[in-house]
């Protein structure tokens, strides 16, 4: 799992590495070969093409069109015009409910579908960054779902049942949420270090630990049950403990927006700034070198899936604290969990990474509810557009292979095809 | 998963050298349970006023009938708390002596506080055995095929994150072909092709492309989750005739079945439990007997080695990945086809993740992985058991117990389990 950091990103050699001198025009052909078949060009055709596929799929599945299919010889026109009203309607509903309502009466209510992109993004980014912190140490946190569960059912509790001043009350709650959500993955990390329990068992049996704990405590009076009720719900959160509104009440992005940013910060300042995220990125590339290096290895596992536990907490905190703030039931994460695993994927493990990634899926949530809404488009069209998004990204030979696009850092060597150039790339770059 | 198999390496030569090193996670853990034994038995005993547990051993329709076991419940639990200590005494001094436990001891342990366990449960009520041991391997089989679908491509050095999307992928084609032919025999064929086909990609990524198999394997989960829930919104929720597979009925064995409690529990199931003993024992010996799992083994382990005599890795590699995939996906045909009866969106809930589960529990061996992932199924069905005729404990933590007695078991018996050594990682020449 050492390059899960970089997945099949290949190194670009250094330019230097060039055969010979080049004169102006190979120079620019060169530059004009490094961009087009770089990282962000790779990046941005992964969502097109996923966009595309995408597109076939709700063609196939539209009334209209399979109705004028039946014709299609006779009237083609017909065809084409209903693929087109299909997936127009449904990508314009997508772009709308995310980013930009053309049809609102002013500016004010046109980038409110932006607020709501950030919105879902938040609790997606601060999970995301656990993934993706704890990736970086060669680990794989699938216990997502736990512990959101439990880091939500802590800040919940703390939120409802203590009375405290307003800001005193909000940051306890928001400590108690980290609290939970460290100690559900230092679990993990603990048996991991002292009797070598593989993350991967442990974590998906804490989900389901944590899924059944928090049902009980929801169902019990005096615990996370809402006085007075019979349901398996919490009472509202106190509005001492929530979230502020950043942009007043007409928005639902709240405050929590904000820890979000200052958790990348310093996941960012932790990873390439600290000593332990040194440790962290060294255990990550290799445990026993790092051992005979001094570092104590088991440490590091224990404090890389506590912090990693305390950041997906900081998704469920998010969700109770500032989404949800009239109680919550066991369905609080949502399937974020899981879906932060793409989120570091995509990101590459790196926290400005995951910081864009999470807005892109954010964006992709709240179109994609808009657009079923509106279109009658399912909104798990929109999974399988982010799924193809992160394997086409992860697989950067594919995609040049795909639309015949040079290999950076080489030079233009007919004999040789796209694939295979990146291959040798690959090993130069091990 | 590198990371086990490099950092089990020095640790296990240094054991080997100096060997005197004593082992405590087996009496601890014996211990817990024996703690465990005495507060559930005899503190909080249940049955203090001379209630019975009762332990039905045949059904009705059976030929020969066993007479039913009615234990005082009380006594019960003292006799067996009791004779757990003593084992786990007996297991600190063997420990203490520089003595190996005996497997034996530990399983003996297990059924004791298994069997105290459900006398404790089943308090002035009654307890079919059968039926338990019967949804047992009804409620194992998508996990053993799974199970089976991951050992195989993992053997080979490609780590299969992906039997969640393989099951489901499987779950629906089958459920989708049986349903338009009317044959859920081709239903089963079709859930062997895409199982085939995910895993298929999973490999020309893994191999070809050389994708981070970890990823490749969750974004097939995510990609086949979305696929089939939009399939199954747009295309089966309005006509209904697409989703209304046959489903298998349960076939007796004659002879076989009438054996008491063995008989019903093995012989009176599905076709795909029966294709599933075989699929066990086709892998076991698959992989272990024949030129052919030596190979896939080779090639898991040392893929260079493997190359230099004339073993063809990525192609070996690509042919396991594959047939894991077509195990997988049959065991996808078992939601459909052999229980619900439609399909449903992510009608596989988590059970490839706990397949994963058990080819790490079972130590990358198909047997082994076998009977993790029929301890699985045993938890979740005496859950229902329990439920039924009403359990003293809250049934929440019935259901969490699995899960948690995994966790023990991970942690205390299995500790650092070892994966292929290539497992994960291209070969690039």
């Amino acid at each position: 799992m050492s390059d899960l950091t970089a997945p099949a990103a290949p190194a670009p050699a250094a330019p230097a590495a060039g055969p010979g001198r080049k004169d102006g025009s190979e120079r620019w052909t060169q530059s004009l070969r490094d961009i087009t078949g770089g990282s962000a060009m790779i990046s941005i055709l992964a969502v097109v093409f996923a966009l595309v596929v995408g597109a076939i799929l709700i063609a196939f599945t539209n009334e209209r069109v399979q109705e004028t299919a039946g014709y299609f010889f006779s009237r083609p026109a017909d065809l084409l015009q209903a693929v087109w009203d299909a997936v127009a309607g449904a990508y314009s509903a997508l772009f709308q409910g995310s980013i930009y309502n053309f049809r609102a009466q002013n500016f004010l209510t046109a980038i409110r579908p932006l607020t709501e992109t950030l919105t879902f993004a938040t609790p997606l980014i601060a999970a995301g960054l656990g993934v993706g912190l704890a990736f970086r140490v060669g680990m794989f946190n699938i216990g997502g779902r736990g512990q959101m569960l439990i880091a939500a059912g802590a800040a919940g509790y703390v939120a409802f049942a203590v009375e405290l001043p307003a800001g005193i009350h909000l940051i306890v709650a928001i400590l108690a949420g980290l609290l939970g959500g460290a100690i559900w993955g230092g679990i993990v990390g603990l048996l991991k270090a002292r009797t070598g329990a593989h993350e991967v068992i442990v974590t998906i049996m804490l989900n389901f630990v944590a899924l059944y704990l928090i049902q009980f405590l929801l169902r019990t009076p005096g615990a996370l049950q809402a006085p007075g009720s019979n349901n398996p719900k919490t009472p509202p959160m106190l509005s001492t403990a929530v979230f502020p509104d950043l942009f007043g009440p007409r928005y639902n992005l709240h405050a929590g927006f904000l820890t979000v940013i200052a958790a990348t910060i310093f996941v960012w300042w932790l990873l390439s700034r600290s000593n332990l995220g040194f440790q962290f990125r060294a255990v990550g590339q290799n445990p026993s070198a790092a051992r005979v290096a001094g570092i104590n290895v088991k440490n590091v596992y224990l404090y890389a899936m506590a912090i990693s536990g305390a950041l997906v907490g900081l998704a469920g905190i998010n969700q109770v604290l500032g989404t949800v703030t009239t109680g919550f039931g066991s369905g609080i994460d949502a399937g974020i969990g899981f879906d932060a695993i793409t989120v570091a994927l995509l990101g590459r493990s790196k926290p400005w990474g995951i910081f864009a990634a999470g807005i892109l899926f954010g964006a992709f949530k709240a179109g994609g509810f808009s657009m079923q809404a509106a279109e009658g488009v399912p909104i798990d069209i929109v999974v399988v557009v982010q799924a193809l998004i992160v394997l086409f990204i992860a697989a950067p030979p594919l995609v040049r292979a795909m639309f015949h696009l040079p290999t950076p850092g080489t030079t233009r060597k007919p004999k040789i095809s796209a694939v295979k150039a990146s291959k040798s790339n690959e090993v130069v770059a091990k | 998963m590198s990371t086990i198999a490099e950092s089990t390496a020095p640790v296990s030569a240094a054991i080997a050298t100096t060997a005197q090193i004593r082992s405590w996670k087996i009496p601890i853990t014996f211990g817990g349970f024996a703690v465990l034994s005495l507060i559930l038995f005899v503190v909080l005993g249940r049955g203090q006023r001379g209630e019975l547990s009762t332990f039905r051993l045949s059904e009705a329709r059976d030929l020969i009938q066993l007479p039913e076991m009615a234990l005082p419940t009380f006594a019960t639990g003292v006799i067996i708390a009791i004779v757990l200590v003593l084992l786990a005494a007996a297991s600190v001094w063997l420990v203490y002596r520089h003595r190996k436990i005996p497997i034996v001891l530990t399983i003996l342990f297990a059924l004791l506080f298994l069997v105290g366990f459900l006398a404790w449960a089943a308090s002035g009520s009654t307890i079919p055995v059968p039926g338990l041991l019967i949804g047992t391997v009804t409620l194992s089989a998508p996990l053993i095929f799974g199970a089976l679908g991951g050992v195989l491509s993992e053997r080979a050095g490609v780590v299969n994150v992906a039997i969640e999307a393989q099951l489901l992928a499987g779950a629906f084609s089958s459920a989708v072909v049986a349903s338009a032919t009317g044959n859920p025999y081709i239903g089963l064929l079709a859930a062997m092709v895409a199982g085939a086909l995910v895993s298929m990609v999973l490999a020309a990524f893994a191999l070809k492309y050389l994708v981070d198999q970890v990823i490749v394997g969750v974004v097939l989960n995510v990609l086949v989750i979305g696929l089939t829930s939009f399939l199954y919104s747009q295309v089966l929720a309005p006509s209904a005739n697409l989703n209304s597979p046959d489903v298998f009925p349960r076939l007796n064995i004659p002879l076989l079945s009438e054996i008491p409690i063995i008989g019903p529990v093995l012989f009176r199931q599905t076709i795909i439990v029966y294709i599933m003993y075989v699929a066990v024992a086709v892998v076991y010996f698959g992989l272990f007997r024949t030129k052919w799992g030596l190979r896939v083994r080779a090639v898991g382990e040392h893929p260079q080695a493997a190359d230099t005599v004339g073993i063809n890795v990525n192609r070996t590699r690509f042919v396991a990945v594959t047939l894991g995939g077509v195990i997988s996906g049959f065991g996808g045909a078992y939601f459909t086809l052999g229980a619900v009866g439609a399909f449903n969106k992510e009608m596989t809930n988590g059970m490839g993740f706990i397949a994963l589960a058990a080819v790490i529990f079972g130590q990358w061996h198909p047997i082994k992985a076998t009977l993790a992932a029929l301890l699985f199924g045993f938890a979740t069905n005496l859950q229902n058991v329990l439920g039924i005729i009403g359990s003293p404990v809250p049934s929440e933590f019935m259901l969490m117990l699995p899960y948690v007695v995994t966790i023990f078991a991970v942690a205390g018996f299995v500790g650092r389990s070892r994966a292929p050594a290539a497992d994960g990682k291209p070969y690039i020449k």
